[in-house]
């Protein structure tokens, strides 16, 4: 059974703090899902299933159905890291096909800056059977993605000054957005001289630590239908796990190869026929590996793909990012896979920012990576078209 | 003394060898007596094709710096790797005693053994 046609996008809110002083993350997780459901013109009663991940409090959707008071007939709570919201979209609309559901609300919320809860580390109900041989060697989001990185250079001469030219494309977009934590336009030279954070990685090739949150609302075609807001409708979806595969490590490609192949399949379209695309950045490399990985270029050629803004609005073959990213603008709770949704939908509704918006922009995707990549992640694509 | 936290690793039956093994230094990988193959971090069950028929390899103890990287935030900054083994295996670990400005991909290392939180790992340091 294919998803193609059969879900909408119809509410997206992205919540506008940075930093939730005094604000538990229940209260952040609901007032997303208000913000959400206005937009789609929608009530909490309207809502059916209910997704969260790991970044919800207690014991996840129950918990929070309790607090939201929502009555609904579908749950799913899968957790992929930072991609489990792109994989919840996909999985509400193969749960809304099968009619299982009509109106599936999706949540995140965070709070790495005054919550407690370490950058990068979600909660671990249980020590993982990994944990005895990797955290004595006090692995970080930092060093293993930057050990991706070290071995792009090695293999295809991929370059700091290419890397950089990923940050320098998302802060164009985030001059614009008046909610971004850095608006300041920088240059490679900024990038490649800001202090290094772990070989070969430097600090503004990381994303920013955000507090806030983020929900979506996926309904079927006769929700949509009714609803006055712009259509947004899912051509495809993929997802996948890379990890270690008993020791066989290969850090060339993520399992954006493989998800973004699948959501490709689905949709019936070529990555040529992509006019903006939403890529996962929690640090520079990730958005290049992702980038070749989902086909946008031939692997190897991300460096030479994303110099002299090739990614800008306006200016590039691949906007991307124009909210200004997690580079830039906001990575709520550690976990970028949401916002890289509401920002696609803004694209395709034509409400991005009009400095950034692109012209035309009926096809887009959203990816996200979750988790480590290099040592167990997991990728998700999505594919949309405003109809 | 090591024990006590160490017998937190060592109330999992399966993996009383291997770390029986790290306390004298020796890295153990399992292997597959059904598919051949070799992994780690070791399982009963074979990684690649869970059979149940597996047994330990001893690792010579010399490997290659696959990639790495330098925590340089950290006090002291310290240097973390993926070293790959002639046994076939790729595992993260981390390169001491080394000069951290002069780490490269292909670089040879050798197998040594540190007590981390009362817990044996294995390490390496430059050929």
């Amino acid at each position: 059974m294919s998803i193609q046609g059969k879900a909408y996008i119809a509410g997206i809110y992205e919540h506008p703090t940075r930093k939730a002083e005094g604000i538990p993350i229940a209260q952040l997780h609901a007032e997303v899902a208000k913000g959400a459901l206005e937009d789609a013109g929608l009530s909490v009663g309207d809502v059916d299933a209910y997704f969260c991940a790991g970044d919800a409090p207690g014991l996840g959707a129950l918990s929070m159905a309790d607090y939201l008071g929502l009555e609904v007939r579908h749950v799913d709570t899968t957790e992929t890291g930072g991609s489990s919201y792109l994989v919840h979209v996909n999985h509400a609309a193969q749960a809304i096909a099968a009619g299982k559901c009509r109106v599936a609300l999706i949540t995140l919320a965070g709070k790495p800056r005054t919550g407690g809860a370490q950058p990068g580390r979600a909660p671990m109900a249980m020590q993982p059977p990994d944990a005895p041989f990797e955290l004595p060697f006090k692995p970080s989001v930092l060093n293993v993605y930057a050990m991706c990185a070290r071995r792009h250079m090695h293999d295809y001469g991929t370059t700091p000054e290419q890397l950089a030219w990923i940050k320098v494309a998302a802060s164009h977009h985030a001059q614009h957005n008046p909610h971004a934590m850095l608006r300041e336009v920088v240059t490679v030279a900024d990038v490649v001289n800001s202090p290094i954070v772990a070989d070969p990685l430097h600090r503004l090739d990381c994303c920013v630590v955000s507090d806030g949150g983020g929900a979506v609302v996926v309904v079927a075609p006769e929700i949509a239908a009714a609803l006055k807001r712009p259509k947004v409708r899912l051509l495809g979806a993929g997802e996948a796990i890379k990890h270690m595969q008993g020791g066989q490590v290969d850090l060339s490609f993520s399992a954006g190869k493989w998800s973004a192949a699948k959501a490709f399949e689905e949709a019936g379209i070529r990555p040529a026929d992509i006019k903006y695309a939403s890529l996962y950045d929690s640090f520079t490399i990730t958005v290049l590996m992702q980038i070749e990985d989902i086909g946008f270029c031939e692997k190897g050629q991300g460096g030479r793909f994303v110099a002299d803004g090739n990614l800008i609005s306006g200016i590039g073959k691949l906007p991307f990012n124009t909210d200004g990213g997690g580079l830039c603008n906001n990575h709520p709770g550690n976990r970028g896979g949401m916002t890289k949704v509401l920002e696609v939908v803004r694209q395709l509704r034509g409400e991005a920012h009009p400095a950034v918006q692109v012209k035309n922009c009926n096809v887009a995707l959203a990816h996200g990576t979750g988790g480590f990549l290099g040592i167990r992640h997991g990728s998700a694509t999505l594919i949309l078209e405003r109809v | 003394m090591a024990e006590a936290k160490s017998d937190a690793f060592s109330a999992d039956l399966a993996l009383a060898l291997y770390w029986e093994a790290a306390r004298a230094s020796r890295l153990l990988l399992k292997h597959c007596r059904d598919c051949g193959k070799t992994h780690y971090y070791p399982r009963p069950l074979c990684v690649f094709c869970m059979s149940a028929n597996t047994d330990w390899l001893e690792a010579a103890g010399v490997g290659t710096i696959y990639s790495w990287s330098v925590e340089r935030r950290a006090t002291p900054p310290y240097a973390i790797a993926f070293v790959t083994l002639p046994e076939g295996p790729t595992l993260l670990t981390a390169i001491v005693d080394c000069d951290l400005d002069a780490l490269a991909i292909g670089q040879h290392v050798t197998l040594g053994f540190e007590t981390r939180e009362g817990q044996p790992v294995p390490v390496f340091r430059p050929a």
